[in-house]
């Protein structure tokens, strides 16, 4: 096999390619952020006795709380804030299946690659 | 500007051939491993305690750790055998293929980077919250942290890793020392164990409050495999990495058995998992100003050291795809005199800026553990291909890990769990970063490979794989 000769890249090209991997970068990080998809799914569910007892919390635990320099009005808003778990099956199997397809893209274009540089390292051996 | 040529494993500066320094020995690679890590029991893990409860924590901290292992003995195998700068990049490089390899560093600068940012939003955070002062915000110490490791960096390996010992050994000793102080063996006294998990609350959300919890429980575990970025630089790579890593892998186990032992016995399991210095609120909590002011000292230190291995690994991985061409060469330069790949370290310095001020410390979190698990899927089916290319006893390796193909499953399938976990949380940003990775793969297959020398992309002294 003939050994592959790289074309030389210019300095506006090399330019271009860190500019293109940069707005890449933030796109995928930030746009997240911006848009506010980002963070889990919590919200408060509120009491309307805001005592130790009611917010569950024994006497150690309330003694803490108030070492900590907590009320319970003021740890009410973070022990009744919880993760309420439901499993949206659409976006569920949205993930999967760009997981799947990402990786299965991966592993193919890669093994294309991967031949090329064989064949041209182990050429006549 | 340097003119700056790549020929494998060296650069090429001014006629010179310049190549990264071996200087490093299996203390160093521990410091790497376990600097960049360790801070994940001074912040982060108890955030597993929000999405699953106190017990929940605990359960994904032991089965995490047996992902981690299966990472370790993995990592341990092949990085032995493939010993060059990029680490699983490198692996990539020769196991998978090009295009594998570019995305594999595309995870580690991505995970190290945004670990880099969360170290950085904790240090900033905890001065803030120390110095009480109102209207003092963490943005000043985040640019200077940055800015002064990214220095210290630029100016040397040696002297980086050096310091990352020291200061990374400080910050272990100071959570034995809250342990021993506590008396761990009596419960009542300091510790109240029984009292803060109970029957009731152990399990708040059930066993989906514990898949849950994996996403935060790689949090304590997660860089462990940055010990192979050092690949090129260590003296003896057979012998270091593998004894490096591995023991690692026990500080760490041993570490965060102990920080939660420690953390779920002095809190409710609600403040610990929303708390952003689990640690030093239990210095503070066993009434001890030493035991306070050091876990305090602790946690900067933890997030100092994390934060210089960070910057380490990233530059580290980016410098490799310079230097392949698989982003353009200008990044292949090693500094003429430091011996470093500074336009690496300069170039990730403003984005891991720029995402420290407009991220908070959970959604930092969440974009490294997403890079690093996509790293580990990559993992378990790349010794499968290792193994199965070169069988044992085909190619000398510096270490072989027992029980094949058993740590790959294991690995394999907790991934598919903490996938799950993430997407439970954080799917929006799963499949956003996963799209991602799936464009600048068609960009680099599609485009960016034109520029890369082939048969170069092997150069490890093995005879060809099988099947090929």
């Amino acid at each position: 096999m003939a050994r592959y000769i790289p074309p030389e890249q210019s300095k506006a090209g090399q330019v271009f390619d860190i500019a293109v991997v940069v707005v890449a970068i933030f796109v995928a990080l930030w746009l997240p952020l911006k848009l506010g998809f980002a963070g889990a799914a919590k919200s408060i569910d509120p009491l309307d006795a805001k005592t130790w007892d009611a917010l569950g919390q024994n006497a150690t635990m309330a003694s803490i709380w108030e070492k900590l320099g907590y009320t319970p009005e003021t740890a009410h808003d973070i022990i009744q804030n919880r993760f309420h778990y439901i499993i949206d099956w659409p976006t569920l199997i949205i993930m999967a299946v760009v997981l799947i397809a990402y990786f299965v893209f991966l592993f193919r274009a890669s093994d294309r690659e991967y031949r090329e540089v064989i064949n041209e390292k182990f050429d006549d051996k | 500007m340097t003119a700056a040529v790549d020929t494998g494993q060296t650069t090429t500066i001014h006629g010179d051939r310049v190549s990264l320094l071996r200087v490093l020995g299996p203390a160093h690679v521990w410091a790497l491993g376990v600097g960049i890590v360790l801070v994940g029991e001074f912040t982060g893990w108890n955030f597993s305690a929000d999405k699953g409860g106190a017990l929940a924590a605990l359960i994904v901290c032991w089965i995490v750790g047996l992902l981690y292992t299966s990472v370790a003995m993995i990592d341990s195998e092949v990085t032995s055998t493939v010993a060059a700068a990029g680490g699983q990049y490198a692996q990539a490089k020769h196991i998978v293929g090009p295009l594998m390899a570019f995305n594999v560093a595309l995870f580690l600068v991505f995970a190290y980077t945004m670990l880099e940012v969360s170290d950085a939003i904790l240090l900033g955070d905890t001065i803030v919250a120390k110095a009480g002062v109102e209207g003092l915000t963490h943005n000043s110490f985040i640019a200077a942290t940055i800015v002064v490791l990214a220095w210290l960096n630029y100016r040397g390996v040696l002297m980086t890793l050096n310091v990352n010992f020291v200061i990374t050994a400080i910050a272990y000793v100071s959570i034995v020392i809250l342990f021993f102080s506590v008396s761990p063996w009596t419960q009542g006294a300091v510790l109240k164990l029984n009292e803060l998990v109970t029957p009731g609350n152990a399990l708040p959300y059930g066993w989906i409050g514990v898949i849950a919890a994996f996403q935060f429980g790689i949090w304590y575990y997660l860089g462990i495999e940055g010990t192979t970025q050092a690949a090129e630089e260590v003296r003896s790579p057979a012998r270091s990495l593998p004894y490096g890593t591995m023991a690692g892998m026990i500080t760490l186990l041993i570490a965060a058995a102990m920080t939660w032992y420690v953390c779920a016995s002095l809190m409710p399991w609600e403040y610990l998992g929303i708390t952003y210095y689990p640690l030093w609120d239990a210095g503070k909590l066993t009434g001890s100003p030493l035991l306070e002011n050091l876990l305090f000292i602790a946690t900067l230190l933890a997030a100092l050291a994390s934060a210089n291995g960070c910057i380490n690994d990233a530059a580290r991985a980016w410098f490799s795809l310079g230097r392949d061409r698989y982003l353009p060469s200008w990044f292949s330069a090693v500094h003429p005199k430091y011996r470093t790949p500074y336009r690496s370290i300069l170039f990730l310095l403003p984005i891991a800026l720029a995402f420290a001020f407009i991220a908070d410390l959970n959604q930092a979190i969440t974009f490294s553990i997403l890079s690093g698990v996509l790293q580990y899927t990559f993992m378990s089916i790349n010794i499968m291909m290792f193994r199965r290319k070169w069988p044992l006893g085909t190619i000398r390796r510096g270490y072989t890990h027992p029980f094949h193909p058993l740590p790959a499953i294991v690995l394999f399938c907790l991934c598919m769990v903490t996938f799950f976990a993430i997407f439970l949380g954080f799917g929006s940003q799963l499949i956003a970063m996963t799209v991602f990775y799936f464009l600048i793969s068609l960009w680099f297959h599609f485009y960016r490979y034109k520029f890369v020398r082939r048969g170069d992309q092997f150069s490890m002294p093995w005879p060809k794989p099988q099947g090929y």
